[in-house]
C-alpha cells in the first residue's frame, strides 16, 4: 500500500483519504460492538454516557448490572452471601438457569452437528462421491433457509409428531440447533480436506493400517483444526440462537438468547449490557480460538503464511 | 475369451483372478462410490427428518386447512368430521346457487355438531380467515342452534342477517374442502368473489405485496450499502502484508463471532433518542436537544443495523477474491499510461466482479429473510416479510397464511441460493 515518490498531489490526498475512510468503516463495525462494555457498567439505568463516566469519575461506574444478573430470581437475594447465597443463586437465579439451559443445548446439538457433519464431509470430499452437488447443496441449505421458516416448519412437525410427549428434555431445540450448526461443520471440515494429499492415506493402507487406524492416525489429525474450529461454530449456532426456541421451546426451556429478546422487547435494562458484555468477551476467546487452530492447520498443511 | 482371439481383436484385458479388468474396475468404482455415500448417510438422513420433512409439512399447511371440516379433541385427539351436510349441499349445488331452506336445513344439523363439540369457534374462525365478522356469527348461531325450529333460513336469519350473505356462502363452500389455493392468493393480496373470480382484495387492506416489495427492497439497499462499505476495507485487506492485514481482520471477524442479539442491542445503545449518537450530537452542539434524530423503531435502524450486521459477509468473499490478484497487473496499466483510476476501473474491478457477486447474492439471501433485528429495531415501517409470517404464527394464529407467505419467500430464497451455486459454487463458501 505504500505509496511511490512519483505520485501525484492529487493521488497522495486520495490515498489519505482512502484511508480515513477505511478507519471510519472499521470503526463502524467494531465500535457498536465495544460501546456496551463500559455502558454496562453505569450506574444510571441509562444506555448513554453520564456526565461522570466520561470525567472517569468512580462513582459513576458500578458493578449493579452485573449483580442483578446473579440475584434476579433468586429466593433471597438480600441475605449474606455465604455458601447458602450461592446455592440459591446457582438453583434460581433466572440468568444462571438460561446459562444451563444453553449450555446443554449447545453441547448436545455440537455433539450431533460435528460427528455427522465431520463423517458426512469426509464422504463429500472423496472424489468418487455420486451427486455430490445436489447433496452439499442440501446440507448446506439450513444456513440460506431464513430461520423464520424453519422455526414456521418445525412447530407444525413437531405438534404433529408429538415431540414434547417423549419425555426428552430439550430434544426438539436440540435437532434443531444440531441441524443449523451442520452446513458449518460441513464447510470448515470440508475446507481442510481440499488440499488433503489422498496418497497418505494410501501410504498408511499400504504400510499395513486398516481404514479405521489410517483415519484415526493419518486423516484426523490432519482435519482436526477444522473439525473443531467447524464445532465452535456449531456451539455458537446454537448459543445464539433464538427463533426456533421461541417457536418450539417449552416455557421452562429458557435460554439466554431467550431472555436476552424478553428483555429487548419487555423491560430493557442495563442488565441486558453486562450479558452483553459477557457474551462479547466469550466471542473474543471464541475467534482467538479459532484463529489459532487456522494457523496450526495451515502450518500442518504447510500452508504458512508468506 | 479364446473367442475374442479367434475373431482377431486385441486379447481383454483381466485380473490376476480372470475376471475382465473393465467390470472389476466398474465394479471396484462402484464399490468407492456407495462407501462415499454411506458415510454421507446419516447425516442426509438426519437433515431429511429435521430440516426437509417440517419444511415439506409447512408447504402441506399452506394448501391445507382442515378447520371447516374435522374436529380435532384436544383431550382425546378423537377426530369427528364436521360441516358433513353442507358440504354434500355444496356437492349437489353449483357454485353461486342461492342458499335455500334445503341448505339452511343441513346447516342447522352442522351447527348441533359444532355445538356439541364445542367446535363453532374452531369452524367460525377458518372463515374468519376470509371474510371478518364470520366467528362471532359462528358462535353467536352455535348458542342458540338448539332452540331453533323449521324454517330454518328465518330462524337464522333472526340471529344474524348476514346469514345470505353470498360472500359468506362463497367462503363457506370454498373452506369445505380443506385443501384450497386461497392462502396463496390472500399472501398475494387477492380474493376471489362470489363468482368465484380471482380480484385484487380493497385498496387499504393490501398489505402483502407492499410488504414484499419493500423488503426487496431494503435488501438492495442492505446490499448496496454492504457493498459500498465492504469494498474499500476488502482492498486495504488484501493489499497490505499479512501480518497488518491478519491484524485489522479481527475488525471484520470479531463482529461475525458476537452474538446476533448482542449486536442488536448494541445498535438499539447507540441509535435511541437518549442514546450515544444523538447525545453526542447534541453535545457537539449540531442538534438541539428538542429536536434529537429518531432513527430506531423505523427504515434506518432496520437499514443500519442489519448492514452492519451483514458487513463481515461481503467482506470475506471479496478478500479472498481480491488476495489473489496480482498487483502487477494494475502496475503495467500504469506504466502503460493510464490514470490510477482507468487502472482501477479498467483492470483491478473487473477482477474482483466474482467476488462482488458472491457477497451481493450472499448477503441478499441472508438479508430476505432476516428476522430478529428488524423486529427489535424495525418499529412499524422496518418490518420485513419474515416479520409478518412470525405475527400470523403467533399472534393471529392464521398458519396457513404464515405457512403460505413463508412459501413465497422459501421460492424466492431457493432460486438465489440455485443461482449462487451456479455461479459461484456452495464449495467456495468460506467462513473466515
Amino acid at each position: 500500500m505504500a505509496l511511490p515518490n512519483h505520485a501525484s498531489t492529487l493521488e497522495r490526498v486520495w490515498h489519505y483519504a482512502y484511508l480515513v475512510i477505511c478507519g471510519l468503516i472499521f470503526l463502524f463495525l467494531i465500535a457498536p460492538i465495544l460501546v456496551v462494555i463500559p455502558l454496562s457498567f453505569n450506574i444510571e439505568p441509562y444506555f448513554t454516557f453520564t456526565e461522570k463516566m466520561l470525567k472517569l469519575d468512580p462513582t459513576g461506574y458500578s458493578m449493579r448490572w452485573y449483580d442483578l444478573l446473579l440475584t434476579f430470581g433468586m429466593l433471597e437475594p438480600e441475605a449474606p452471601r455465604d455458601a447458602s447465597w450461592w446455592a440459591d443463586a446457582w438453583a434460581n437465579a433466572n440468568w444462571i438457569n438460561a446459562a444451563k439451559n444453553s449450555i446443554i443445548i449447545g453441547f448436545f446439538s455440537t455433539i450431533i452437528a460435528t460427528g455427522l457433519g465431520t463423517v458426512a464431509a469426509l464422504g463429500l470430499s472423496r472424489p468418487e462421491m455420486p451427486y455430490r452437488r445436489a447433496i452439499m447443496a442440501t446440507l448446506i441449505s439450513p444456513m440460506i433457509v431464513p430461520i423464520i421458516i424453519v422455526a414456521t416448519g418445525l412447530f407444525f412437525f413437531y405438534s404433529r409428531i408429538g415431540i414434547q410427549d417423549w419425555g426428552i428434555p430439550y430434544l426438539g431445540v436440540i435437532l434443531a440447533h444440531a441441524t443449523l450448526g451442520i452446513p458449518f461443520v460441513i464447510i470448515t471440515v470440508t475446507a481442510t480436506l481440499v488440499g488433503f494429499d489422498h496418497s497418505l492415506t494410501r501410504a498408511a493402507a499400504n504400510l499395513g493400517a486398516d481404514p479405521v487406524t489410517t483415519f484415526r492416525r493419518v486423516q484426523m489429525p490432519l482435519i482436526m483444526p477444522g473439525v473443531i474450529s467447524g464445532a465452535l461454530f456449531a456451539f455458537v449456532t446454537s448459543f445464539d440462537e433464538v427463533v426456533v426456541v421461541l417457536f418450539v421451546g417449552g416455557l421452562d426451556e429458557q435460554t439466554i438468547p431467550r431472555q436476552m429478546w424478553n428483555g429487548i422487547r419487555e423491560q430493557i435494562s442495563p442488565a441486558i449490557l453486562s450479558v452483553a458484555t459477557i457474551l462479547v468477551i466469550v466471542s473474543i476467546v471464541l475467534l482467538t480460538v479459532v484463529e489459532l487452530l487456522r494457523r496450526r492447520s495451515e502450518r500442518l498443511r504447510g500452508m504458512s503464511p508468506s | 475369451m479364446t473367442d475374442a482371439t479367434a475373431n482377431g481383436k486385441p486379447q481383454m484385458l483381466t485380473t490376476a483372478d480372470g475376471k475382465p479388468l473393465k467390470e472389476a474396475l466398474n465394479r471396484a468404482q462402484a464399490r468407492a462410490r456407495r462407501k462415499a455415500f454411506l458415510l454421507v448417510l446419516p447425516l442426509l438422513a438426519f437433515i431429511l427428518i429435521t430440516f426437509v420433512t417440517p419444511i415439506a409439512q409447512m408447504l402441506h399447511q399452506s394448501v391445507y386447512n382442515e378447520g371447516f371440516v374435522m374436529h380435532e379433541d384436544i383431550g382425546s385427539g378423537e377426530r369427528t368430521p364436521i360441516m358433513t351436510n353442507i358440504k354434500t349441499w355444496f356437492d349437489e349445488n353449483p357454485a353461486g346457487t342461492e342458499p335455500n331452506e334445503e341448505a339452511f336445513a343441513a346447516l342447522h344439523k352442522d351447527f348441533l355438531l359444532l355445538r356439541e363439540l364445542r367446535a363453532p369457534g374452531q369452524a367460525g374462525t377458518r372463515v374468519n380467515y376470509e371474510r371478518g365478522g364470520s366467528r362471532s356469527m359462528f358462535t353467536k348461531t352455535a348458542r342458540r342452534a338448539e332452540r331453533m325450529e323449521a324454517p330454518y333460513m328465518e330462524a337464522f336469519l333472526d340471529v344474524d342477517e348476514e346469514w345470505t350473505d353470498p360472500e359468506l356462502w362463497r367462503v363457506m363452500r370454498d373452506a369445505s374442502s380443506a385443501y384450497t389455493f386461497n392462502f396463496y392468493l390472500a399472501a398475494l393480496d387477492r380474493t376471489k368473489n362470489v363468482d368465484g373470480e380471482i380480484v385484487n382484495v380493497d385498496e387499504n387492506r393490501q398489505i402483502y405485496v407492499k410488504l414484499f416489495a419493500r423488503t426487496l427492497f431494503l435488501s438492495v439497499l442492505i446490499t448496496f450499502l454492504t457493498f459500498l462499505l465492504g469494498y474499500p476495507i476488502a482492498h486495504l485487506l488484501a493489499t497490505l502484508p499479512l501480518r497488518y492485514s491478519n491484524l485489522l481482520m479481527i475488525f471484520v471477524l470479531l463482529p461475525f463471532w458476537t452474538s446476533l442479539l448482542v449486536r442488536t442491542t448494541s445498535w438499539m445503545v447507540l441509535l435511541q433518542s437518549q442514546g450515544v449518537v444523538n447525545d453526542a450530537l447534541v453535545g457537539m452542539g449540531l442538534l438541539g436537544d428538542d429536536n434529537r434524530l429518531q432513527m430506531m423503531y423505523n427504515q434506518i435502524g432496520t437499514v443500519v443495523a442489519m448492514t452492519h450486521i451483514l458487513l463481515p459477509f461481503m467482506v470475506l468473499p471479496l478478500y479472498s477474491v481480491m488476495r489473489p490478484i496480482n498487483p502487477s497487473y494494475v502496475r503495467a496499466a500504469r506504466s502503460l499510461g493510464a490514470t490510477s483510476w482507468t487502472a482501477f476501473r479498467r483492470i483491478y474491478f473487473p477482477q474482483t466482479v466474482p467476488g462482488i457477486g458472491a457477497g451481493a447474492l450472499l448477503v441478499f439471501i441472508l438479508a430476505v429473510g432476516y428476522y430478529i433485528t428488524p423486529a427489535l429495531v424495525g418499529g412499524a415501517d422496518g418490518q420485513l416479510i419474515s416479520n409478518l409470517i412470525a405475527f400470523h404464527m403467533q399472534n393471529s394464529l392464521n398458519w396457513s397464511l404464515a405457512a403460505a407467505l413463508a412459501a413465497l419467500l422459501l421460492a424466492g430464497i431457493l432460486i438465489l441460493y440455485w443461482l449462487y451455486d451456479r455461479l459461484i459454487g456452495i464449495d467456495n463458501l468460506k467462513l473466515g
